[in-house]
């Protein structure tokens, strides 16, 4: 026995300190409910798994509602298409709540083709005493049964169960990279790289496409895009995000395909920071409204901008995320994170702004202050309940002792998904395999 | 010139990439291959319009044709218009600047040359096929060659990447559905 808990010992700090982690474990999407109260996250082999607070209790104050595994389920498969002899990956891209509006939960995740429809609901009560069937299931040999009774329901161990309810698949030829359901609670629509098609939740056999930007001819295509959300509020608007870096809001009431109809935001660039790689560094990873529907923030490359939606010609506010990179764009390109699809998001009252980076770091801007910080979200670097300590890049020149100096930064180790509890000060970010839930200190 | 061979290991970079995203799973990423095609092509037009300002330095020609820059990703590169009159100035000037590398350089746009200083009828302007004796950070795999294209074997040793990267097309980067 106690050879057993040694060897299980030696394995899991084996495997822990060597980051064994298959690729199937890399969290690529996570989100919180709209009460805060669930949080989703999915990963690189399909997986949905969803966390729930605990309630708090007043016994344990120091415990303040912490997340646990509340569900787990298998959302996507890999799949062949057999017609392009492609491989379609299961990777969860998206996960997007649907508000509560009852009892059980529901949830939309997406892959590169299919979006699913999930409802997750509690079974905490069994009905007992069938009468053709005893407890374990098994028939019961009719001649045994004299006597007819009611089953009755009685309570059981807590069981959270996902069926899949709705499929919305074969409207995309091109990839997926975002959904967005849309305040009316009845619709939803799906981006592709050239189109993005809107939905109702209960029909799935018919979606409409309202933006197509492809080209006629596939050699002149200049721009995709990126992503699409729809407006907090206005269940008529929504606007989307191109490789171009420029954001386009919609209005479906008039014709969005035409262009022209739509309002369109771009910062005009800069002629002095042209390189080799300013297109990829102005494509834009992200679009999110702030919860008041007054702004919109985009991530790029380097920066995260805000925008006013009155003011289209440049944005209201930029914060350099990472600029120390610009210098490196080449290498970058070279080891491929230059491709990497940053997200973006706002805390509950739209004053603070949050994104990754890479080495684990993760960046905070408030937008009244002006103040910005550094975290990292490593388990060498904190232990749990202490306090993250700021952390800064060292630029050039000397270097501080606590700093960290660019060509030490490991890129590898990147923060491309993060959110922030809808009310409080709650966020998960996702590094890798792991997902790290901060809060903020408690008095 | 540093931007020149810049340019071309960035554009032998793209090449080698959008080999590989070929066999990546989840098929072309459409966004990728768009993002790679627009590099390729700051790349090349940088590297041929450092290449024309090297000329210009040096001779005193006419003014050099304008760069078909105005190309799609899916558009064949071309080289540059061949030049209305010889430029006899142009060797000297190209193996002057005293690189490391100078000697693959001199020869590489003795190469390139010898296909501008042809005169404008003897001039192939035959799309030259894929290079075939591809760097060998390639697949070994041959590309498929267009009805009309043919191969054409280059001496080992003498040619880098940058030199068969001119020659070859970039049509098929973005998958026609």
């Amino acid at each position: 026995m106690e050879e057993e808990s040694d060897t299980r010992k030696i394995n899991n700090s084996f495997l822990r300190d060597h980051n064994y982690a298959t690729e199937a474990d890399i969290i690529s999407t996570v989100e919180f409910n709209s009460s805060g109260e669930l949080l989703a996250t999915g990963d690189k082999g399909g997986r949905v798994v969803v966390f729930q607070r605990e309630q708090e209790s007043k016994s344990q104050p120091q415990r303040r509602g912490e997340y646990n595994v509340y569900s787990t389920f298998q959302s996507h498969e890999p799949e062949f298409d057999y017609l392009k002899s492609l491989e379609i990956e299961e990777k969860i891209n998206k996960i997007k709540w649907l508000p509560q509006q009852n009892a059980a939960y529901f949830l939309l995740s997406t892959n590169d083709k299919t979006v699913k429809l999930w409802k997750i609901s509690e079974r905490d009560k069994r009905p007992e005493g069938y009468n053709l069937k005893d407890e374990d299931g098994r028939i019961r040999d009719p001649s045994t049964i004299t006597t007819l009774r009611v089953p009755v329901l009685q309570p059981m161990d807590l069981m959270v169960e996902a069926t899949a309810r709705r499929v919305f698949s074969n409207a995309h030829t091109y990839h997926i990279n975002s959904i967005s359901v849309n305040s009316d609670l009845q619709t939803f629509i799906s981006t592709d790289d050239l189109r993005i098609n809107l939905w109702n939740l209960e029909i799935t056999d018919r979606s409409f496409n309202i933006v197509d930007i492809k080209p006629a001819n596939m050699e002149e295509l200049t721009e995709v895009i990126t992503s699409a959300e729809f407006h907090p509020q206005e269940c008529n608007t929504f606007a989307y995000s191109s490789s171009k870096g420029s954001i386009r809001l919609c209005d479906m009431r008039q014709n969005c395909k035409i262009h022209g109809t739509q309002n369109h935001f771009e910062e005009p660039e800069d002629p002095s920071t042209r390189s080799f790689f300013s297109e990829i560094i102005s494509s834009i990873s992200d679009v999110k409204f702030s919860h008041s529907g007054r702004y919109l923030m985009t991530r790029d490359y380097l920066t995260v901008k805000v925008w006013d939606l009155q003011m289209e010609n440049k944005p209201l506010e930029t914060y350099q995320v990472h600029d120390y990179l610009r210098g490196k764009l080449c290498s970058l390109y070279e080891n491929d994170c230059i491709f990497d699809k940053f997200e973006c998001v706002w805390n509950g009252s739209d004053s603070v702004i949050m994104t990754g980076s890479y080495n684990n770091f993760f960046r905070m801007f408030d937008r009244n202050t002006k103040r910005d910080v550094t975290l990292e979200a490593s388990r060498e670097n904190s232990k749990p309940r202490a306090i993250l300590k700021p952390r800064k890049v060292c630029v050039g020149g000397k270097r501080r002792k606590d700093e960290i100096s660019v060509d030490s930064l490991d890129f590898s180790k990147k923060i491309l998904h993060t959110t922030w509890h809808p009310h409080e000060n709650i966020i998960a970010v996702a590094a890798t395999n792991n997902l790290y839930i901060f809060q903020d200190k408690v008095n | 010139m540093e931007v020149n061979i810049e340019a071309r290991r960035i554009l032998a970079v793209s090449i080698s990439k959008l080999y590989a995203s070929r066999t990546q799973r989840g098929g072309l990423r459409l966004h990728r291959s768009l993002l790679l095609s627009l590099v390729m092509r700051s790349a090349r037009d940088i590297y041929h319009s450092s290449r024309e300002s090297e000329v210009l330095s040096g001779a005193q020609s006419a003014p050099e044709e304008p760069m078909d820059t105005s190309s799609s990703p899916g558009e064949q590169t071309r080289l540059p218009e061949p030049q209305p009159e010889p430029q006899p100035v142009l060797n000297s000037t190209e193996t002057a600047p005293g690189e490391p590398d100078n000697t693959e350089d001199g020869c590489d746009s003795e190469i390139i040359e010898d296909k501008e200083n042809l005169s404008p009828a003897k001039q192939s302007r035959k799309r030259r096929g894929k290079a075939s004796a591809a760097p060998d950070f390639l697949p070994s795999k041959r590309a498929r060659l267009e009805p009309g294209e043919e191969r054409y074997e280059v001496p080992l040793g003498s040619c880098r990447a940058g030199e068969s990267l001119t020659t070859l097309s970039l049509n098929r980067v973005i998958p026609a559905f």
